[in-house]
């Protein structure tokens, strides 16, 4: 039996079918892994990710620390709640995981790291704190609730009174707020627009009650990874890992290049690599025979062969999409090795589909 | 446990067999099978003519989650795929003992069906895989 998240009951009762995914027995769908996909992207739809491991980072010099330790540059974060997407990378400029971390005051910065990783993120970055004098806290009596939709925000506004609505109303995408013991953050793995709210264990069975009372349809991990897919949303150990760069990972953006002195690990080797050259880049794909793209087909491109690191059916766009690591040559249009035969796939940039609608 | 209809004859590989009063057969998957595989996505069923050995792989269904290959229960020759799965191939999990029938074929030996398990011996089947 694996790890139960505080919700753990209230998935059974709902009939979903679990599994286990990192030591975690979660939920893979609740009767229709297409349906809480639609339901994503038309109405609202919420997702118990309790199992993510939330970090908390405290001291003087955290925002040294985090200088020292993300790709991405803590320093774009300059107003209390505001958060930042990065890389946390080792020595070779490989990718140990991503995160969101988000800036509370100048003492004080939390993160949000993967679960599959939890433990060689906290020894990396308790290693790595040695010298900056912190205090590093796991918040594993925290509950995460994602509740994602273009209904998703004004249905939980609604559950919310007074100064605590007027707060959580007024946050911009990618910033979140402090309500007592619960955090509201306006951030998400689907593309569309709604909340990450972290709460005490709890209470977490109740307010996923509130939720679903209201109409919020529980979905599981498999349109999760469908939705984050359309939305172009790299997932950790399947389109990049320790091998991989940013540069590799379609995640240059993310890297902050500027001020130059800023000495982040992984950084010379980045460097190197840029200046010698990236070989290989990520890209979408869109299947334009009929069949479905899986991670690890062979894809061939005029440039030499790449793979497929993330594949599945769009239930939005109704055909196969995927992301795949290729020859930076690459052109417009590959194969793909689908179960012994060839078939015709077009290069897209990623998002395929953002906000509910498609864009390629 | 999922409904296992009493006329029929199944796989261990999860494939159902109905015998036709022309003499050919009509074959899918068990509502077990589309119960584990979840939403289907796509459907490749095999083209009419095509010559099957027992146990060959002659047609895809493909869910959100995973591909699967659908083996012929018996040999026989292809008298048709269903085709209108590839615009609707939620119809193996809404119907996969009707509408959601994948091909039909002609046996290479009536006697064939003999050895493939009734009713009973597949429920048993499903109960062991449950423990």
């Amino acid at each position: 039996m694996g790890k139960h998240t505080p919700l753990y009951d209230e998935h059974v009762a709902a009939g979903a079918k679990m599994v286990d995914f990192a030591g975690w027995d979660m939920p893979i769908h609740y009767g229709s892994q297409l349906e809480e996909h639609h339901a994503v992207r038309r109405d609202m739809g919420m997702f118990d990710v309790s199992h993510m491991t939330v970090v908390d980072l405290e001291g003087p010099r955290v925002r040294d620390f985090l200088h020292h330790l993300l790709a991405n540059n803590v320093d774009k974060l300059q107003k209390p709640g505001k958060a930042l997407y990065s890389c946390m990378l080792n020595e070779h400029g490989g990718v140990i995981d991503d995160l969101i971390v988000y800036f509370l005051d100048d003492n004080f910065f939390r993160m949000v790291v993967n679960s599959a990783t939890r433990d060689k993120d906290l020894a990396w970055i308790n290693e790595q704190a040695h010298d900056f004098d912190l205090t590093i806290t796991e918040r594993p009596e925290l509950a995460m609730v994602a509740v994602q939709g273009p209904n998703a925000r004004g249905h939980v506004l609604g559950l919310l009174e007074g100064e605590l609505r007027a707060r959580v109303e007024a946050l911009k995408p990618f910033v979140g707020c402090f309500a007592g013991d619960w955090f509201f953050a306006r951030t998400g793995y689907t593309g569309e627009d709604g909340f990450e709210i972290m709460l005490p264990a709890a209470e977490a069975a109740a307010w996923w009650s509130t939720l679903a009372g209201g109409g919020v349809r529980p979905c599981g991990l498999g349109a999760r990874d469908t939705l984050r897919l359309e939305a172009g949303m790299s997932l950790y150990g399947t389109d990049m890992d320790e091998g991989i760069s940013p540069l590799e990972a379609a995640l240059d953006w993310t890297v902050a290049w500027e001020p130059a002195q800023r000495d982040f690990v992984g950084r010379p080797a980045l460097e190197a690599q840029k200046a010698a050259g990236v070989t290989r880049r990520l890209v979408g794909l869109v299947l334009l025979d009929k069949g479905v793209l899986r991670n690890h087909q062979k894809v061939v491109t005029e440039a030499g062969e790449g793979e497929i690191t993330s594949g599945s059916f769009s239930p939005t766009l109704g055909k196969a999409i995927a992301l795949a690591r290729v020859p930076a040559a690459t052109g417009e249009r590959v194969q793909v090795e689908v179960r012994g035969k060839l078939l015709d796939a077009q290069v897209v940039k990623p998002p395929f589909v953002r906000h509910g609608k498609a864009l390629v | 446990m999922s409904e296992v209809p009493a006329d029929l004859k199944y796989t261990k590989s999860h494939e159902w067999v109905r015998a036709n009063d022309d003499g050919t057969v009509t074959i899918g998957i068990t509502a077990h099978a589309q119960d584990q595989l979840g939403d289907m996505v796509y459907v490749e069923a095999p083209e009419a003519g095509r010559t099957l050995e027992a146990g060959e792989a002659c047609a895809v269904v493909e869910s959100v989650k995973a591909a699967s290959d659908v083996y012929a229960p018996i040999a026989g020759d292809v008298v048709e795929g269903n085709d209108a799965l590839a615009d609707a191939p939620e119809t193996v999990n809404n119907d996969p003992f009707g509408d959601g029938w994948i091909l039909r074929l002609t046996p290479a030996d009536t006697g064939a069906l003999d050895g493939l398990m009734d009713a009973a011996a597949y429920q048993e089947l499903l109960a062991a895989e449950d423990h």
